[in-house]
């Protein structure tokens, strides 16, 4: 319909004017969704916070003990109160944050590494390959992501380093099936076709032509799945599989609070809110990068 | 309804719609677009005005404004009036109408049928069901009987065995089937005014004219009037009453059909008919010829006019194919066995000169693209010999046939299809000579001497498929394919996207191309005309084999198999004179399917010389034999 107007304007448009690269595209599309700009400064502020967490935590998270304040709530001393053993929630939250935002980050990052090779191989040249692969992704998918988690930790052993490895596991079916799926369709687009034609070789083909194709659906599942991660992560620990005492994991925070909650409940609910908010500004960004980077929102 | 209509709401007696002042509009973010812009024109009862113009022109936008589904896609109706003769008498502004209104309109007194009738066809309801639907909706009928009112409209849209395609579900039938059970669709209220829009662009030459023939008999039938919109002369010369050519939303020029095609008078039109491949322009010559264009900035300029160019090299064939064998195994069942082929290409022998251009023609499933690709082996091939320059294709090893993919270069028909979007087009073009080796530096080199070789600057080369228009983009894919020194190029349908305009330039581009580097093409293409104007020789596929083969002016003056005669017969003229001249007696009939059940090979056997260098099928094809 509009696309007779668009052509209209593209030949007045075709005047040098800067060149549109698909980067200047992308932020000029993705800066106009609010809500997704403002979760994408939560997420930089709380990168932030991860990093600097160790100069700025007002107390030392492991090994100050304030017996007196034991569970008390909010004061200009302790900002979001003190926990059952009476250390200092902020800092915990603080240096949670580090824990809780590196095992997302790398457990997503080698489950999405992992499963895009295999995705990329198993749909560019399909066979028995592409079977194995999808097979085995099919059976990691039967099980419930929190029950494979809890599989994987209870055959390693409950460490924090086991559950970037259980959460891994569980993210390298998605990604393979995601990429394998575009791959599938990229391989058949005629500019695919074209550089076989010009002799290019099949690394050329998948490195230059296919993947790039397929990042932003990586990037966009990639900033979802950190939210999923993270949650999945702080369960295991909830459940005692993962960090384990005194580190200030935001999971095992919770299992800390359990007893008291109900009395103070501020000790349940500053690192609920952490995890919330931060889950939260994940799926957010990833909801605005997809609306930016979506491709058939695009061709103007 | 007001009891006394305004006065510029009364129409002559005959007249169903007149159209005045219309302009539409398009906002986005960023910017306001007139796509039409001031419209005049009317429609008579029982007459055909086409709306003509290339891409942008805002034709369809106008048809779409008619109907006012134009808001739809963000447009707005910024002024006009659009006054309309409703079947009761009374005469209602389309511009200023109700959605109510509008919808008890639509598919009743205004119909539209579509360019690609898979997709206007809903494929979970049968074809019976949906013409029965509308004309529940629009009669009030009951059920049996606007069944039997579909199976009536399936008659009268002359589709063989009616009582069986009531129960077939769109994606069982042919695209020729399909667009003849829209226009029943569109039919069945009788409308006053049917708009189509590109109707038959996405069909086959032997069933456009059939559609055509079909469209232009209802209209006599049942004395409606007729919008018809394209950007094909030829189509219109075939239908047209009367014209109305459109330029970047602007009219440019409104008459009677054969005023238009003997004396145009505004530049544009001038231009577009100059452009405009004429079946039947090269009788008398056997070289290629290079279109005479006119600009229309300067339409006094007098056209060049043309010399045709010999550019075959005498000495061995630089591509010799020898019963080349291509098919398609179709699997199903439950143990995923091989139930069918796709006979896609059968047996087929040429040879292609140095400097030469071989057309391989036929309409869609004939094995035409299939052949191309099996010479780059982009698809595997069963069997057969394909040399180039005496070495076989075939048995090359993974190394070999890259190297040798730097001397046979395809051109693609969908020009953004073939660029990676997230490339520059400078990288694109350059891309090849890096897989083969070239140096960064020189291979930047040669970027912009290409670009500036294909009408380009060099500095356009740091910019995104995206920001090129269609015949760029062209461009930009032809200059990638030159960049290796290739001898051979394979185009495949590589002008039939584009506006006839464009189409004239990159195809006298291409001869010029050859001109200067000695290339030699295989010129895949389903169009006749264009065919007739670029090629020394001729090859007609039929079902994946060459049933006539031999040299342009041979083929294009005495055809001598059926399949070739029913081709030329149904290649819309664009003289609206000659109109009835062609046998349309030929065009009944569906394209037979290549596909065939294990085990049942087709016919093939050798060609037989009937002219020098003229050779013909004699044996049954399809079930036509000479």
């Amino acid at each position: 319909m509009s696309e007779t107007a668009l052509t209209a304007t593209a030949a007045v448009a075709s005047v040098p004017s800067g060149v549109r690269t698909p980067w200047s595209e992308f932020w000029r599309k993705f800066r106009r969704q609010h809500v997704a700009v403002l979760a994408l400064a939560f997420v930089v502020v709380l990168v932030a916070l991860a990093i600097l967490a160790p100069w700025i935590a007002p107390y030392d998270a492991e090994n100050f003990f304030d017996y007196d304040r034991i569970n008390e709530g909010p004061s200009f001393a302790h900002w979001l109160g003190v926990d059952p053993l009476g250390r200092d929630i902020l800092s915990r939250i603080l240096l949670g944050g580090r824990i809780s935002l590196a095992t997302g980050f790398l457990s997503v990052a080698i489950g999405g590494l992992v499963g895009t090779v295999l995705g990329l191989l198993a749909g560019y040249y399909e066979g028995w390959w592409d079977r194995i692969v999808m097979r085995l992704s099919d059976v990691l998918f039967a099980f419930p992501g929190i029950l494979l988690a809890l599989g994987v930790v209870a055959i390693l052993g409950s460490s924090l380093v086991n559950v970037v490895v259980a959460v891994s596991v569980f993210s390298v079916p998605a990604f393979a099936r995601l990429v394998r799926g575009n791959t599938l369709v990229l391989k058949r687009a005629t500019y695919v076709e074209a550089a076989r034609s010009i002799g290019a070789s099949d690394r050329t083909i998948l490195l230059r032509h296919i993947l790039p194709g397929t990042v932003s659906s990586i990037v966009v599942y990639f900033t979802m799945r950190l939210g999923t991660s993270i949650i999945t992560a702080a369960s295991l620990s909830f459940l005692g599989m993962g960090a384990q005492p005194p580190t200030p994991e935001w999971g095992a925070m919770l299992n800390d609070a359990r007893a008291d909650m109900v009395s103070s409940p501020h000790v349940a609910i500053f690192p609920s809110l952490a995890i919330f908010l931060t889950v939260l500004a994940f799926n957010l960004l990833g909801d605005g990068l997809r609306d930016a980077l979506d491709p058939k929102l695009d061709r103007a | 309804m007001p009891p006394s209509p305004p006065p510029s709401l009364i129409l002559p007696d005959r007249r169903i719609l007149s159209v005045s002042d219309l302009s539409v509009r398009f906002t986005t973010s960023e910017r306001t677009v007139e796509a039409v812009r001031h419209l005049f024109f009317h429609v008579e009862a029982g007459e055909t005005l086409a709306i003509v113009g290339e891409s942008g022109s805002g034709k369809s936008v106008t048809s779409l404004a008619l109907m006012r589904l134009v808001e739809h896609g963000g447009g707005t109706i910024a002024t006009g009036r659009m006054p309309f003769r409703r079947r009761s008498g009374a005469i209602l502004d389309l511009a200023t109408a109700s959605n109510a209104e509008m919808r008890g309109l639509r598919g009743a007194e205004i119909a539209m049928i579509f360019q690609e009738p898979m997709t206007s066809l809903n494929p979970v309801f049968t074809a019976g069901e949906q013409i029965a639907e509308s004309i529940r909706v629009h009669q009030g009928k009951g059920h049996s009987a606007a069944r039997a009112e579909a199976l009536r409209m399936l008659d009268l849209v002359r589709i063989p065995e009616a009582r069986n395609v009531l129960t077939r579900f769109p994606h069982q039938l042919s695209g020729g089937m399909r667009q003849r059970v829209m226009i029943a669709m569109a039919l069945a209220c009788r409308p006053q005014l049917l708009i189509a829009d590109e109707p038959t662009t996405a069909l086959d030459v032997t069933i456009q004219a059939q559609i055509l023939e079909l469209i232009r008999s209802l209209q006599d039938e049942m004395r409606m009037g007729v919008v018809f919109i394209t950007h094909d002369m030829g189509v219109v010369a075939e239908i047209a009453d009367r014209v109305l050519v459109m330029y970047r939303g602007d009219k440019v020029e409104e008459g009677a059909a054969s005023a238009v095609f003997s004396g145009p008078r505004h530049a544009y039109t001038k231009a577009l008919l100059a452009a405009v491949p004429r079946l039947g322009a090269m009788a008398g010559s056997d070289l290629p010829r290079k279109f005479d264009l006119l600009r229309p900035e300067a339409p006094e300029a007098p056209a060049a006019a043309e010399a045709p160019q010999d550019t075959r090299r005498p000495g061995p064939p630089i591509l010799r194919v020898r019963d080349l064998v291509t098919r398609f195994d179709i699997r199903g069942g439950l143990l995923n066995r091989v139930r069918r082929r796709v006979h896609a290409v059968e047996r087929i022998s040429f040879d292609l000169q140095a400097g030469e251009t071989l057309a391989l023609v036929g309409e869609s499933g004939c094995g035409k693209s299939t052949t191309g690709r099996s010479l780059l082996r982009l698809v595997e091939s069963q069997s057969g010999l394909i040399e180039f320059a005496g070495e076989n294709i075939r048995g090359l090893a993974p190394n070999k046939l890259q190297a040798l993919r730097r001397n046979i270069q395809f051109i693609f028909q969908d020009p953004y299809a073939s660029l990676d979007p997230r490339l520059t087009v400078g990288f694109s073009i350059m891309e090849p000579l890096l897989v083969h080796g070239t140096p960064r530096r020189e291979a930047e080199a040669r970027v912009a001497w290409l670009l500036e070789r294909v009408g380009l600057s060099p500095a356009q080369g740091a910019r995104y498929p995206h920001e090129f228009s269609g015949g760029q983009r062209q461009r930009i894919a032809i200059a990638r394919a030159l960049a290796l020194n290739p001898k051979v190029i394979v185009a495949d349908e590589a002008v039939s996207a584009l506006d006839v305009s464009i189409q004239a330039q990159i195809v006298n581009l291409m001869l010029d191309l050859q001109r200067e580097l000695g290339l030699s093409y295989l010129f895949i293409s389903h169009d006749m005309a264009v065919v007739e104007r670029v090629s020394h020789r001729v090859a007609v596929m039929f079902l994946g084999q060459i049933v006539e083969i031999g040299p342009r002016r041979a083929i294009f003056e005495n055809p001598q198999h059926p399949y070739t005669k029913k081709l030329m017969a149904a290649v819309p003229v664009a003289d609206p004179a000659r109109r009835h001249a062609t046998p349309r007696g030929l065009l009944t009939g569906e394209i037979p399917s290549p596909v065939r059940a294990l085990g049942d090979e087709p016919e093939v056997a050798p060609l037989i010389e009937v002219g020098p260098g003229h050779w013909t099928a004699r044996h049954a094809v399809g079930g036509l034999a000479a």
